[in-house]
């Protein structure tokens, strides 16, 4: 099956899911809980019934207000992390059946049609887990810092309009700038690993997001001028080169980020940089 | 650097970050806190865009004079005039600023910025990018924001929450001087100092429960500040949105810019009518808000749209199948189109309902959006100073000022947008003084950025020239002390773990849901005074419960259930300045809607209802102030309704549309 069938497929499975839901049912929520950093992970499960509409967080609240496991011991309320709630800040991001996708989106008709079917929740595990499924991603954000993700503009005081663009290439920007920064292309990843040691942060792998960020603001009128910078951060070690190619990213972008171009135009970028660096005699 | 002034910024939204950024450029170090990464707050909900004249608007016959007065009367006249015509003024600047940060406005085919229509204006003055724009200018300040942390000018703290305002010095001499906090993961308390402190934190959705607000918007913050002695302004004043779906654990918006990019709010003439809304013929659909607005249509102000739904599904009983529903349609537009104008609303209803609205009716219902009011704020008026207010401006008429020159206010000046404790300031959704009565769409962006780049000035000013002794000399005791009162009331709350035997009415969450549905039931779209006498009642009830409540989770790390049953507190008290002044306003003006009293009183209530907390009672004492004005003389707001809904025959709809096309 090509990626396409296989994302046709899962939608097609969702909706015909969605359509033999039943009323009234209970489901189990299997969930991977961790008191803190260093602590011992363990299983618990909790039977939630299903409200009209529900998702992931709305089952998380009830579990939260009245957190009894299936054997009937109570237990602390699951810590999680979420803001929006309508797939735009990025927060909920967690491996929900195996798959890592934003919480709030994950509709409970979706995944769990019918009576005791089970969804299991789990922290992204390239991230260090703070308590259950909240987990520290610092090096996410650090990753933008790396690469300059931003516009060098010379103040905030008044100095008339940015750049003029055709309405193609702002609505190739737009679909770069969705990027909520919610580390599903980063979980995916076989060349991504988990590393705690912020040392090591700017030379361990960037990932795709900050890769097409970095792409993003090459493309800004203004942000160009520090595409040199950008593409001496990509070159070396944990740069762009670190990208084996595997394409996971692009297939779990909840935001169908053209991530794979991305990384494509920055490779090329980074090459031509170089060739240019060599030329100039700088290295 | 210990002898170095700083600022203190809570909250890392629009108004945060475009603060933090404006402070820290002008060379004073920042300490930017957050409950989350600044780049997840709530602003990235904002879906329609900004307002600002433009130059195709100007022609026509706007100007920055004409989004002042539309704002005036979208507000019902209880805003602060003078901030409100500076805020204009401003709008183009911001918006070319914005620009120049990289935002990807939506594009005219010439590469100018795209415009679009928006509630309350007859004129294209909405910059726009997708129906995501509060993302794409989060991003954009984030973006800003991150490159002074790398040159360590702000030193951002997330996941720390702000616990309450540090003062020294008594009446008059009363300021702020730092923050006690805690660290969300390892539940730490510590206290910071700053010169001045600024809240930008945001507004108080879920005193409703269920709103369009994000899980954050608790209004704790604001309700601390309000506890410490800041006054809060307008409490009654909350928005509530005309287009929601309706969901389990919040409502999703969907845009006001649907609308104005052509979405038509019907539901079917028939009471009960089960056909699919495709299958209803055009002449078998009740346009509500073409027919008894046929000026504005469908853009009328919010507060106006919501009530008439309200009307048609409860009053009428003519909602879709008979649930509290109508349908916003887009389907007559082309689908390609409305995948680039609004491709981030269509996305999201596709994803939680499941029907594609290019080419099904969305079905959708109010909900609470947004908050007005918010802590009460001082400012110096500009040069602008008419001998008599102005009366109302028509379109293309010569501006009673020159924009550029004619300012609403004294640029720096040390009060502006400062709250009544010296060295607190209050920017954004918390700031009560921008929209009234009702916010237009796409003005809150716009209130957010301006309090930051324009009042983050007065802040720089307030601090180099209006504070003597810096922060960092004052005794250690001091904060010491509001250390060790925060610890107190921390371990109070841990105390109450596991204490009781599972009692389901201490539990935080269920006093939260009540608090909710109580409020949402007593104090949204109709108001009755009986109905709101019997919410204080309630609040009263859910006040007992609280100090009994029982926590369900005593760990020592990254505890949210201690945080969350916290806010609980601070919202039971927010609620009930928000009834209590809902209860005293006896009129209807802009989003406060009395049954009992259902006209606008100008001699009584053209006035600012100001709640101070009174820490004997637990409870808000309220005073109404003058509304800050002098600029435009009080007028009728009624856009131009026909017909109370009684007699739908009167304008053929078919008129309407062609009318509108």
């Amino acid at each position: 099956m090509s990626d396409a069938e296989a994302h046709a497929f899962d939608a097609d499975m969702r909706r015909v899911n969605r359509k033999k839901a039943v009323e009234g049912r209970s489901v189990i929520f299997k969930i991977k809980r961790c008191d803190g950093p260093g602590k011992p992970n363990r299983w618990e499960s909790f039977k939630v019934p299903v409200e009209q509409g529900a998702n992931v967080i709305s089952s998380l609240k009830l579990i939260a207000a009245n957190p009894i496991t299936t054997e009937g011991t109570k237990t602390t309320p699951v810590v999680w992390d979420s803001g929006c709630l309508e797939e735009v800040c990025g927060a909920c991001t967690m491996v929900i059946n195996g798959r890592v996708r934003q919480s709030c989106s994950c509709l409970i008709d979706e995944y769990a049609p019918l009576e005791g079917d089970v969804i299991t929740l789990e922290p992204m595990s390239k991230f260090p887990v703070i308590r259950d499924l909240w987990v520290d991603r610092d090096r996410l954000f650090n990753a933008l810092t790396r690469v300059k993700a931003w516009v060098p503009i010379d103040g905030t005081y008044n100095m008339g309009a940015g750049p003029k663009e055709s309405p193609d290439h702002q609505q190739m920007r737009y679909a770069l700038s969705e990027c909520m920064s919610c580390g599903c292309c980063l979980e995916a990843c076989p060349q991504y690993n988990k590393e705690e040691d912020p040392e090591k942060w700017d030379t361990s792998f960037v990932g795709a997001h900050a890769i097409s960020q970095a792409r993003l603001f090459n493309e800004h009128g203004t942000g160009k001028r520090l595409k040199g910078e950008r593409y001496d951060a990509l070159s070396g070690p944990g740069g762009v080169n670190d990208c084996g190619n595997a394409q996971n990213c692009v297939k779990v972008c909840p935001k169908g980020i053209p991530l794979t171009e991305s990384i494509g135009a920055v490779g090329r970028g980074t090459t031509v940089h170089a060739i240019k660096r060599f030329f100039e005699g700088k290295k | 650097m210990a002898d170095e002034k700083r600022v203190i910024v809570v909250g890392g939204g629009l108004a945060g970050l475009a603060a933090s950024v404006r402070i820290a450029e002008a060379g004073v170090p920042v300490d930017l806190f957050s409950m989350v990464p600044v780049k997840r707050s709530h602003s990235v909900c904002a879906q329609g865009g900004i307002n600002a004249c433009n130059e195709v608007a100007r022609q026509q016959g706007y100007s920055e004079y004409q989004h002042f007065d539309e704002t005036l009367i979208g507000g019902d006249f209880l805003n602060d005039q003078h901030p409100v015509l500076e805020m204009a003024n401003w709008a183009p600047k911001i918006i070319d600023l914005l620009d120049r940060m990289g935002v990807p406005f939506n594009r005219s085919s010439e590469g100018f910025r795209d415009l679009r229509l928006f509630g309350g204006s007859l004129f294209k003055r909405t910059h726009f990018a997708g129906a995501t724009t509060g993302q794409q200018l989060l991003y954009a300040l984030d973006e800003q924001t991150r490159r002074f942390a790398a040159e360590g000018k702000v030193n951002k703290m997330e996941f720390w929450e702000f616990l309450w305002p540090i003062t020294e010095g008594e009446g008059e001499d009363k300021r702020c001087v730092g923050i006690v906090a805690q660290d969300m993961r390892t539940m730490q308390i510590r206290s910071f100092r700053a010169d001045a402190v600024v809240m930008a934190t945001g507004g108080c959705g879920l005193v409703f429960g269920k709103s369009t607000n994000s899980i954050i918007c608790t209004g704790g913050a604001a309700s601390r500040c309000y506890q410490a002695g800041a006054w809060y302004g307008n409490p009654e004043m909350i928005q509530v949105h005309p287009t929601a779906i309706p969901g389990a654990d919040k409502c999703r918006l969907m845009s006001e810019s649907a609308r104005g990019e052509g979405g038509r709010v019907w539901v079917p003439k028939k009471k009960g009518d089960t056909r699919r809304p495709n299958d209803i013929p055009e002449n078998e659909r009740y346009y509500i808000l073409e027919e008894r607005y046929p000026k504005y249509g469908n853009l009328v102000p919010r507060d106006i749209a919501t009530r008439e739904i309200f009307d048609v599904c409860v009053n009428e009983g003519m909602g879709i199948n008979g649930t509290n529903q109508v349908y916003l349609d887009l389907t007559h537009r082309d689908p390609e189109y409305l995948t680039q104008k609004l491709g981030g609303i269509m996305d999201i209803y596709e994803k939680f309902v499941g029907d594609d609205p290019r080419y099904t009716p969305m079905r959708i219902f109010p909900a609470v959006h947004y908050t007005m009011g918010g802590l009460w704020t001082t400012y110096t008026p500009g040069d602008y100073q008419p001998d008599q207010p102005m009366g109302e401006h028509k379109p293309g008429n010569p501006i009673p000022i020159d924009a550029q020159l004619g300012h609403g206010l004294t640029i720096g000046a040390h009060n502006n947008a400062m709250t009544n404790l010296k060295g607190l300031y209050a920017f954004g959704e918390v700031n009560f003084a921008y929209h009234g009565a009702t916010r237009l769409g796409a003005n809150a962006l716009l209130s957010c950025i301006f309090d930051g780049l324009c009042n983050g000035v007065s802040v720089v000013n307030y601090v180099r020239e209006g504070v003597e002794a810096p922060a960092s000399e004052l005794p250690q005791t001091l904060f010491d002390q509001a250390e060790k009162s925060e610890q107190d009331k921390h371990d109070k709350i841990m105390s109450s773990v596991n204490t009781g035997k599972g009692d389901q009415a201490l539990n935080p969450y269920q006093i939260a849901n009540e608090l909710g549905e109580e409020m949402n039931a007593a104090s949204t779209v109709v108001k009755t005074g009986p109905r709101l006498e019997k919410c204080l009642a309630k609040l009263d009830e859910l006040w007992d419960r609280y100090t009994r409540m029982e926590l369900g989770d005593g760990a020592m790390w990254t505890n949210q259930s201690l945080s969350f049953a916290r806010s609980v507190g601070d919202m039971i008290i927010l609620g009930e300045a928000i009834a209590k002044a809902g209860l005293l306003r006896e009129e209807s003006r802009g989003s406060h809607y009395r049954t009992d009293f259902p006209e606008r009183d100008d001699d009584k209530f053209w006035k600012a209802s100001v709640a101070k907390f009174n820490s004997d009672t637990n409870k808000s004492d309220i005073e109404f102030m003058p509304v800050k004005a002098g600029l435009v003389k009080l007028r009728p707001r009624n856009y131009g309704k026909v017909d109370s809904g009684t007699n739908k025959e009167k304008i053929p709809p078919k008129q309407v549309a062609e009318a509108k096309a």
